[in-house]
């Protein structure tokens, strides 16, 4: 199967360059990351990260064939030749397709993506009806590999100013949760014209997200809510 | 060569579920903290757990702590310390309100309390019959408790060293532990960390063997440094097979399906567990499973085209059941398995999953170690918590749902006994003068060596030795074989060469230092199961079919050097409640 992979190493390379392989695969090679892994048997300069290996860690985003996905549940049958590999698009490359996702968890930690609640805790847990519940699905299980905010134009153009969609996601998570406590200063930490207005439901997002979650819509909710709280 | 210092009180290596609820206590009171990980702390392998925590909240059904720890020193076939394993369970329901409170998104019972599902092996009343125990988000219960506990540590501002991978652990000349050296990947920079106190929280080894649910980065690091600082590795013949690894893949499909009502069936179409496990059927602990399939499939009644596996069926819950409980298996089947399970069944087969044996401790998870007549001996400064240490409340087999627990479990206690240490060892020790040489000679070593075999060449080997001579069913000439295949694998690694010498990122190198910690493991792993003239748990000797309690009711305790074999009582006195005895052992 062919390749061409971005490779870049700054200790010894002036500007990234394109690396094509040809690797053969074994019948139990299903996955892309299969495939890298092959590659890497045999050039094991090659730099990518990778974990779990089935879609839950969120280490191995990577621009494939034009589009954001992870490797490691991307089926090599549903690729076209040669495979294209680059780094997510928009942050800066450390190595290969390793990126520095610095920005990206700085956006991520400005939404306090924590739960807040500074009335006493009872003895046991906090009573949350089935129905509240499930207002949390499509939001708790994002795995924050960045393949939605490196997809957004308005994150590359201003990834120190505008939140993203991956953090945008995970600020509804806690303004969605009965119980958080916080919402209006949830909401004032995005009332900016950057923070969450640069998002103009292009839904790239959407689109790119692995775990075929929707931060498009989670956006429009956080929109409704402070529209609501202004009138 | 000087290398550069920091310092901090205490220093964690490893940055899932045990370290980070480890961290939390110790930055919340205050002390300065330092969170060591190969990998962003949510990459973590936590993140992969899915069934659920066990704790006997009682939401749905009567439950109780003493049935918890009857369940769980039953499934340790005897194995387990009992003070640990009361300790733990009557712990379970505080650690889990805790972490509701943190923000954990629990699925929720009509009453809005926390929703339990069945869990192999967790019965109510001593047996009788199985119990909602464990307390499940969906089938994401480890995704939801890592980024829950990552959460609530950026609130408590503790410090992280992400894409570090620690290298060595530093003893003085009295034997306590002063510090780690650690390598930045980013950069290739290695710095030495004093610290008072040092937690390691490293997860488990289950890369050494070939057909694993364990992420890549689950290479034992924390066992390779604890073994080559002179420590011994406990019980590390103990490694757990889950029955349902999907056929081909490995990945998990976790126990929660067949606590929601999925049921594993044979070329037959038989519900063969029925004849193994009467009362729990399905639902019996996972050494049990694991051997069941294992043995229709040697008796024929395999299935598929080699009759390599069988089939979990839960297409009978419906979809709704399925979406709403176990969306996450039906997406590692239709990705991995190429089945829709709410039509057809999922082809499944034991797997290497868990690290029963692990780093010595007592349930403050102090590390503990022979010296002199004392054979628990504190290692002054040292900690372990979660897979990578041996408590032990998991004995010979550990029940589902009880590896989450174990994690907040100890990693808050670990915590805990910290800050109160803290307060009468206020000062550093001095770092021994040649606490670099040893992780600057292994880099070194790698840096020089231009020709060898690869580190994926020889790290196969090793997995295929493992799997092959280790498995769940084992004899003595098989094991005899294996040690001496996997030493010949260990003077490999030895030699092995890496063509990548570059200091940025350098993956490279770090696969190779990984290969250094699992080769010691998977060598304890053969010496420890050889020695072991018995059926426990998950060791099933074919020449040795019985418990024997009269010569083996002890833990294995294996040295690197020389790779020595040295044992110690179980603990069979619980804290406060009557001990229970060994007993024959029928789910």
């Amino acid at each position: 199967m062919k390749f061409s992979i971005y490779r870049y190493n700054p200790e010894k390379d002036e500007k990234p360059y394109m690396q094509d392989y040809d690797v053969e695969l074994q019948p139990s090679d299903r996955m892309l990351l299969d495939a890298i892994i092959r590659i890497k048997e045999t050039d094991d300069s090659l730099g990518l990260r990778k974990s779990c290996r089935e879609g839950v860690c969120g280490s191995d985003g990577m621009n494939i064939n034009g589009r954001n996905g992870l490797a490691c549940i991307t089926p090599i049958k549903d690729l076209k030749e040669p495979v294209v590999l680059r780094p997510l698009p928009g942050l800066p490359v450390i190595r290969d397709l390793i990126v520095d996702m610095t920005q990206f968890f700085k956006q991520y930690n400005s939404v306090k993506p924590y739960l807040i609640n500074d009335t006493p805790a009872p003895q046991k847990e906090r009573l949350q009806s089935p129905e509240d519940r499930e207002e949390l699905n499509g939001l708790y299980e994002c795995v924050l590999c960045a393949c939605c905010s490196t997809s957004c134009p308005s994150f590359w153009w201003n990834p120190d100013k505008f939140v993203g969609p991956a953090a945008l996601l995970q600020a509804y998570r806690f303004i969605a949760d009965t119980r958080d406590e916080a919402i209006s200063e949830r909401l004032d930490n995005l009332e900016d014209p950057y923070r969450l207005f640069r998002c103009h439901s292009i839904m790239n997002c959407v689109a790119a997200c692995p775990k075929g979650l929707n931060p498009t819509e989670a956006i429009g909710k956080i929109k409704e809510q402070m529209i609501k709280r202004m009138v | 060569m000087a290398l550069p210092r920091q310092i901090f009180d205490t220093v964690i290596v490893g940055g899932g579920g045990s370290g980070l609820r480890a961290a939390l206590q110790l930055a919340e009171a205050g002390h300065r903290v330092a969170v060591f990980s190969k990998v962003f702390p949510t990459r973590s392998h936590t993140v992969a757990a899915q069934g659920g925590i066990g704790a006997s909240l009682g939401n749905m059904q009567e439950d109780h702590w003493l049935w918890h720890m009857y369940d769980t020193i039953k499934g340790s076939d005897y194995l387990g310390d009992q003070d640990a394993i009361e300790f733990m369970c009557r712990k379970a329901a505080e650690v889990v309100y805790e972490l509701e409170h943190f923000g954990m998104p629990f699925d929720r019972n009509a009453d809005g309390t926390i929703y339990q599902r069945p869990f192999g092996g967790h019965t109510q009343n001593f047996g009788e019959r199985a119990v909602h125990r464990a307390c499940a988000a969906a089938d994401r219960t480890g995704h939801a408790m890592l980024h829950t506990l990552y959460q609530r540590n950026i609130r408590a501002r503790s410090q992280f060293f992400v894409e570090w991978m620690a290298l060595d652990l530093i003893r003085d000349y009295e034997g306590a532990v002063v510090g780690i050296v650690a390598l930045e990947m980013e950069t290739g920079q290695v710095v030495v960390f004093q610290a008072k106190s040092v937690i390691l929280a490293t997860g488990g080894a289950g890369r050494i063997y070939h057909s694993s649910t364990n992420a890549f980065i689950n290479t034992g690091d924390g066992l390779g440094m604890a073994a080559r600082a002179g420590i011994p590795l406990e019980d590390m013949e103990f490694w757990q097979f889950h029955p349902t690894g999907v056929a081909g893949a490995g990945v998990l499909i976790t126990e929660g399906v067949r606590g929601e009502g999925g049921i594993l069936i044979n070329s037959n179409g038989e519900r063969f567990m029925e004849r193994y496990a009467p009362t729990m059927k399905d639902l019996a602990s996972r050494d049990v499973v694991s051997r069941a399939i294992d043995q229709e499939i040697k008796e024929g009644r395999g299935v598929g085209p080699e009759k390599d596996h069988v089939l979990l069926k839960l297409d009978h819950l419906g979809s709704e059941t399925i979406n709403k409980r176990l969306p996450g298996i039906r997406e590692i089947a239709l990705k991995f398995a190429n089945v829709d399970p709410s039509r057809e069944p999922i082809p499944v087969v034991p797997t290497c999953h868990y690290q029963m044996g692990g780093i010595p401790t007592n349930y403050y998870g102090q590390v503990v170690a022979p010296r002199g007549s004392n054979h628990s001996e504190v290692v002054p400064g040292l900690y372990a918590i979660g897979e990578c240490a041996c408590v032990s409340v998991h004995g010979a087999n550990r029940l589902g749902t009880n590896s989450l627990l174990d994690l907040l479990v100890f990693g808050k206690s670990a915590g805990d006994h910290i800050v109160e240490w803290l307060k009468t060892n206020p000062q550093h020790r001095d770092l021994p003068a040649d606490c670099e040489d040893l992780p600057l000679s292994r880099l070194a070593r790698l840096d020089s060596a231009t020709s060898g075999e690869s580190v994926s060449e020889v790290g196969r080997d090793m997995r295929r030795t493992v799997q092959h001579y280790a498995g769940v069913f084992r004899t003595g000439t098989l094991l005899r074989e294996g040690v001496a295949k996997i030493r010949e694998v260990a003077e490999r690694v030895g030699r092995v060469a890496i063509q990548d010498k570059s200091q940025v990122f350098n993956t490279a190198r770090i696969e190779a230092l990984e290969l250094e910690n699992l080769i010691i493991v998977a060598e304890a792993t053969l010496t420890s199961a050889e020695a072991r003239t018995e059926s426990r748990g998950a060791q099933s000797r074919e020449d040795f079919k019985e418990r024997d309690d009269k010569n083996w009711l002890k833990h294995s305790l294996w040295y690197l050097e020389g790779g020595r074999m040295d044992y110690k009582p179980v603990n069979l006195d619980p804290l406060t409640v009557e001990s229970f005895e060994p007993k024959v052992r029928v789910y």
